[in-house]
């Protein structure tokens, strides 16, 4: 099955400069989402997986490099995006208790995306919000006068996701969505994000630093390190077998209760150091400092990322040969 | 449908009650809010009701009776009279008048133009707009307040309208500083960040998003600051610049009756009592504000 590929992300950078020097928050990245696709964005803080997401949806105009959306560029920020793109790529912040207004009501923060892009009439909009509460399992009668600040963590996330939805989007950006909430409604939200992308038939780009619950969450994972990405790999195989001596340090790192989950980790390797600044990136590869497996070359000269046979894209001097040069 | 829409109507409602019963019950933990809210509301009520309530209403408007002049305190004159036989009760009820309005023409007048000046500037931070306009801002607020004032009421005619536009004048900037500071920070939070992706205008985001989150801040700094426009008017006053004779300002009352201190120490004293009383009441209403609003940010 050959999926439309519906954002295209092409040698993005993104540098801010500041006293210190420059931060090289994401260096040169190429991610392909396919329509409907889950691909899950994971990497430690201070990785650029945010700013990847805030690129995405306009935050930020990138320094260079190239985002396009169902084959048009958008690479600019959201000041010069139209409405109706506005409307298309949407974002789910990590906090709700930031994310919604706290001076305004339910049906009031619902009712911007409705009026901004003109969905309805005024008298059709509350139903149409009352349809959106039910949609995220939330009784309308219930929340619709309500304040944020007097709903719990997870209702918010979902008056945030329904907010998201009200444009009828096509892709959305979740970034770290339940990693602000109790552990208690992180499941509740997961499993109705995925709900709601199976029925209404949406792309998401999901950040998170939480490796295991992207196993049974994304189609595809891609692994960021220090504005680089790692590797790239469908998710049965991504867990399957890791190449990447960081995705296997990550992996081995995940905490399990049973031995059966610990026989699906590969061989435990420590992981050591922290992820250098993105200030002073360190010559060569980018991951040499902290890497069990490093050679000679690899504080010389920056790999390349490569396609190997499945598919997958690494980015590790181990599999210079015997792999294709990445196609894109 | 309807019958439910009336149910969620009502839901709001009783929940608007139940946070303004929560926010009372706050303010009404410190007494002496408590104290202030009550003596500003005779206040208020004995000013609007003045004509009916005071012993002597003509005494407000011109009036001579000398045989009366320069009576101490009693039960017929209760501050006594002054020089020319008013009985100075009345007119300190009348003077309230006049202080009241000033405060509350001031403030409306001066409050708008630096609240709307101060959000427009904190959404721009670190734009030419900001620049601009906090940049005015500054050069008013380097003058002493009293002096610009003194200076913008000494060029026009002395009379109750101007001195209140010049106090106005005088008065936006610290309201523009304020609400610099709090929309600037408003401005990166992700609900702004949030409206902003979605596509909405800038007045939504200004006046819809930020301006809700400032007006607790502004309206405490309004109600401290009615204390503080009063004595200020009072001083312009006291001076000639405002009220003038033979109006009851109260100002005006304590500069006549300053030419007979100490003998007939009544006609200065009670008019600045009740200056020292109407600040004090607006203050202590406006620190059991802060309070009310400090514990709901949390």
């Amino acid at each position: 099955m050959t999926a439309k590929q519906i954002l295209m992300i092409e040698n993005l950078v993104k540098h801010f400069p500041t006293k210190r020097g420059v931060v090289r928050a994401v260096d040169d990245i190429s991610l392909h989402v396919s329509s409907g696709d889950t691909v899950g964005l994971v990497g430690e803080s201070g990785s650029g997986k945010t700013t990847t997401a805030q690129c995405v949806v306009g935050i930020y105009p990138p320094t260079s490099g190239q985002i396009s959306f169902d084959g048009s560029p958008i690479d600019v920020a959201f000041s010069r995006r139209s409405k109706e793109l506005k409307g298309k790529i949407r974002i789910v912040f990590q906090d709700p208790g930031s994310s919604l207004n706290p001076k305004r009501t339910i049906k009031q923060i619902l009712s911007v995306p409705l009026k901004v892009h003109g969905i309805g009439t005024p008298k059709e909009r509350l139903s149409l919000m009352s349809h959106l509460l039910e949609t995220v399992e939330l009784p309308p009668g219930e929340y619709l006068y309500k304040h944020p600040q007097s709903i719990g963590g997870g209702e918010k996330q979902m008056v945030a996701i329904a907010r998201a939805l009200a444009t009828n989007p096509r892709f959305v950006v979740l970034d770290e969505p339940t990693s602000a909430l109790d552990v208690s409604v992180q499941g509740k939200i997961i499993n109705l994000l995925m709900r709601l992308g199976d029925e209404l038939d949406l792309t998401y780009l999901f950040i998170t630093h939480d490796l295991s619950l992207m196993r049974n969450v994304a189609t595809r994972v891609a692994i960021m390190y220090l504005g680089k990405l790692c590797e790239v790999a469908r998710t049965e195989e991504f867990f399957r077998s890791p190449k990447h001596p960081y995705t296997r340090m990550l992996l081995s790192s995940i905490p399990v209760v049973t031995r059966q989950e610990e026989s699906l980790k590969p061989e435990k390797i420590v992981s050591k150091g922290e992820i250098p600044s993105p200030v002073d990136v360190p010559p060569g590869c980018s991951f040499h400092l902290r890497c069990p497996e490093r050679k000679g070359i690899c504080s010389e000269a920056d790999p390349e990322t490569r396609a190997m046979d499945d598919g997958r894209l690494v980015r590790c001097h181990l599999y210079e040969h015997g792999a294709a040069k990445a196609g894109g | 449908m309807r019958e439910q829409l009336r149910e969620d109507l009502l839901a709001s409602l009783r929940q608007k009650r139940r946070g303004f019963t929560k926010g009372w019950y706050k303010f009404s933990r410190n007494p002496l809010s408590v104290i202030g809210l009550v003596v500003l509301v005779s206040i208020v009520l004995a000013a609007i009701l003045a004509p009916y309530i005071t012993p002597y209403p003509e005494h407000a408007k011109p009036y001579t009776n000398f045989q009366d002049s320069g009576k101490p305190p009693s039960l017929t004159h209760f501050f006594g009279t002054d020089r020319v036989g008013r009985d100075i009760f009345s007119r300190v009820i009348f003077g309230y008048r006049f202080s009241l309005t000033i405060g509350i023409v001031v403030l409306s007048l001066g409050v708008a133009p630096g609240v709307i000046l101060g959000l427009i500037a904190g959404y721009h931070q670190g734009t030419w707009i900001d620049t601009v306009i906090m940049r005015i801002t500054d050069i008013f607020l380097a003058v002493p307040p009293l002096v610009l004032a003194l200076a913008i009421t000494a060029m026009l005619t002395p009379n109750l309208m101007n001195q209140m536009m010049a106090i106005a004048l005088v008065w936006w900037p610290w309201y523009s500083r304020l609400v610099f500071a709090l929309a600037s920070s408003l401005r990166s939070e992700y609900f702004v960040r949030e409206a902003e992706l979605t596509g909405a205008s800038k007045l939504h985001i200004m006046f819809r998003e930020i301006l809700p989150n400032c007006l607790a801040p502004v309206m405490t700094k309004m109600t401290l600051d009615m204390g503080i426009v009063i004595l200020l008017g009072a001083t312009l006053s006291f001076i000639g610049l405002g009220v003038q004779p033979p109006k009851p300002g109260l100002g005006t009352m304590v500069a006549e009756g300053a030419k007979r201190l100490p003998g007939e120490w009544w006609g200065t004293i009670f008019p600045a009592l009740a200056i020292v009383v109407v600040i004090l009441a607006f203050n202590l209403v406006g620190d059991g504000l802060r309070d009310v609003f400090a514990v709901e940010e949390v």
